[in-house]
C-alpha cells in the first residue's frame, strides 16, 4: 500500500508539475492537484504503464478523483491478477 | 528491390481562416480551452466552390515541379481522402484529368487520418517492384463539409488542407526504409460518418439525425493515439534496425499537441525533434503530415540523410508508421 501510494505519488509529481508534500491520500486530483480533463486521461495511460495494468475502462476512470482513488484501484486490480 | 522515396513535396490550405474567436460566437467555448486542450488556434476552411480535388491539384502542381517532372511521366495516383468530391468517380480520377497525368492509374485510399501513410508505403511497393516509376499520393481532406458545425467536441478541432508528394526510385538506402500499418474495426465506432453509404443511405431521417456529420468519442480516440503512436514508431523503427536516438525528426499526425505530448512522453522524445504546426491548422485529416512535412523542408529544418519518421492514427481504426531516409537536397 505504502509502495504503491509513493510510485503514484512520483508519478504525479512527474506529470502535473506538483510538489511531493501536496499529493496525499486525500487530495482531488482536478480540484486540488490543478489537473485538467486531459491531465487526467494521460495520467490513467501513465499508470497502466506503470503498474501493468489492463486498460483501465471509462467507468472506473470516471470514477477516480482523489489519488487515493487510484491507489485504491491499483491495489483492487494487483488483488485481482493474482 | 530498388530504394523508392519522396523526390517532391506540396503543400496548399485555403484562403479562408477560422480563429478560435470565430467559434466563440459559433458555439458555447473559448480561445483559451481550445489552447490548453488541444494547441489550436486556427484553421482554415475551403471556399463555398473547393472541393478536395481544387485542393489536391494545387498541393499536386507544387509537388511536380519540386520533383522536376511532369503529369505524363506519372504512372499511379492515389488520393488518400475521406471527403472526396463525390461518391464516385474517384478524386483521384478528378485530379488526374485536371493534371492531365493520362498514363497514371487511379483510385482513392479511406484510411482516415493515416491516409497518407498508408498512400505512401501503397505506391512505394509499385515502384520498388520497378512496375511503376513515379507516383504522385496525396492526402487531402475538407472536413468542415462534414463536421457538426453546432458540436463543440468536434467543430472545434478539424480544418481544410491537401499535402502531396511524388515518389520515384533515389539512391540506394535512402527514401523508405520501412513501415508499420495497423487497423482494428473493432474500434470503428469511436470516429464515424456512419450515413450516405450502402447501410444507411441519405434519406430525410438521416439528414435530420446528423448522421452525414462526424460523430466521435474523443477520449477513447485520445487514449487509443497516444497508445498506438509510441507502439508503431516503435515497430516500424525495429523493421529498419534503428533506434530511436536516430531519429532526427518525426511527423506526427496533427489531431492534438496533448496526444503528440503525451505520446512523444511516453515514447521518450524530445520537443526539439517533433514538428508541429497544429496551431495554424487545426486536424486536416489525411493532409496535416504531408502539409507539415512540406513546411519543415520549406523551413530548410531537413536535410538529406536525415531520418524521419511519419505517424498517423486515426478512424477506422486506423494507424501507421514510416521511416525515411531523406534523399532530396535542400531547396533554394
Ligand atoms: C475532444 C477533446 C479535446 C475533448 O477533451 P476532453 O477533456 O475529453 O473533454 P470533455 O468532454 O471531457 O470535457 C471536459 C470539460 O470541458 C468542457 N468542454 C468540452 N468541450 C469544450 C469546448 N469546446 N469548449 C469549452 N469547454 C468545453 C466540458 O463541458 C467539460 O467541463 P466539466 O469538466 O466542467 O464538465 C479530446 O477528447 C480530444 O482531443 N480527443 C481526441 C480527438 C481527436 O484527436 N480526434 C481525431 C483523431 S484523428
Amino acid at each position: 500500500m505504502a509502495d504503491t501510494f509513493n510510485r503514484v505519488k512520483e508519478l504525479i509529481v512527474e506529470h502535473l508539475d506538483v510538489k511531493p508534500e501536496e499529493v496525499t491520500l486525500e487530495a482531488g486530483i482536478k480540484d486540488d492537484l490543478g489537473a485538467d480533463s486531459l491531465d487526467v486521461v494521460d495520467l490513467i495511460l501513465n499508470l497502466e504503464q506503470e503498474f501493468d495494468l489492463d486498460q483501465i475502462e471509462e467507468e472506473d476512470s470516471e470514477k477516480i478523483v482523489t489519488v487515493g482513488d487510484i491507489v485504491t484501484y491499483i491495489e483492487k486490480q494487483k488483488q485481482e491478477q493474482k | 528491390m530498388r530504394s523508392v522515396g519522396i523526390i517532391g513535396v506540396g503543400a496548399y490550405v485555403p484562403e479562408k481562416k477560422l480563429t478560435n474567436y470565430d467559434l466563440e460566437k459559433m458555439v458555447e467555448t473559448n480561445d483559451e480551452w481550445i489552447v490548453s486542450r488541444t494547441g489550436i488556434k486556427e484553421r482554415r476552411i475551403a471556399a463555398k466552390e473547393e472541393a478536395a480535388s481544387d485542393l489536391a491539384v494545387k498541393a499536386s502542381k507544387r509537388a511536380l515541379k519540386q520533383a522536376g517532372i511532369t503529369a505524363d511521366q506519372l504512372d499511379l495516383i492515389i488520393v488518400a481522402t475521406v471527403t472526396p468530391d463525390m461518391v464516385f468517380p474517384a478524386t483521384a480520377c478528378l485530379v488526374q484529368n485536371q493534371l492531365g497525368a493520362t498514363k497514371a492509374a487511379t483510385f482513392d485510399l479511406s484510411a482516415a487520418c493515416t491516409g497518407f501513410i498508408y498512400g505512401i508505403t501503397t505506391a512505394t511497393q509499385f515502384i520498388k517492384t520497378g512496375v511503376y516509376q513515379h507516383a504522385l499520393v496525396i492526402g487531402v481532406d475538407c472536413l468542415s463539409r462534414i463536421v457538426d458545425w453546432e458540436d463543440r467536441n468536434t467543430c472545434i478541432l478539424f480544418g481544410d488542407g491537401a499535402g502531396a508528394a511524388v515518389l520515384g526510385p533515389v539512391e540506394d538506402g535512402y527514401g523508405l526504409l520501412s513501415f508499420d500499418l495497423g487497423g482494428n474495426g473493432e474500434g470503428g465506432d469511436l470516429l464515424k460518418v456512419e450515413a450516405g453509404g450502402s447501410r444507411l443511405p441519405a434519406s430525410e431521417l438521416t439528414v435530420a439525425n446528423k448522421q452525414h456529420m462526424i460523430a466521435m468519442n474523443g477520449r477513447e480516440v485520445f487514449k487509443f493515439a497516444v497508445r498506438v503512436m509510441s507502439k508503431s514508431t516503435q515497430k516500424a523503427l525495429d523493421h529498419a534496425g534503428l533506434e530511436k536516438e536516430d531519429i532526427d525528426f518525426f511527423i506526427p499526425h496533427q489531431a492534438n499537441i496533448r496526444i503528440i505530448e503525451s505520446a512523444m512522453k511516453r515514447f521518450g522524445l524530445p520537443r526539439e525533434k517533433v514538428v508541429v504546426n497544429i496551431d495554424k491548422y487545426g486536424n486536416m485529416s489525411s493532409a496535416s503530415i504531408p502539409v507539415a512535412l512540406n513546411e519543415a523542408i520549406e523551413q530548410e529544418r531537413i536535410k538529406k540523410g536525415d531520418t524521419l519518421v511519419l505517424c498517423g492514427f486515426g478512424g477506422g481504426l486506423t494507424w501507421g508508421s514510416t521511416v525515411i531516409k531523406w534523399s532530396m537536397d535542400q531547396v533554394e
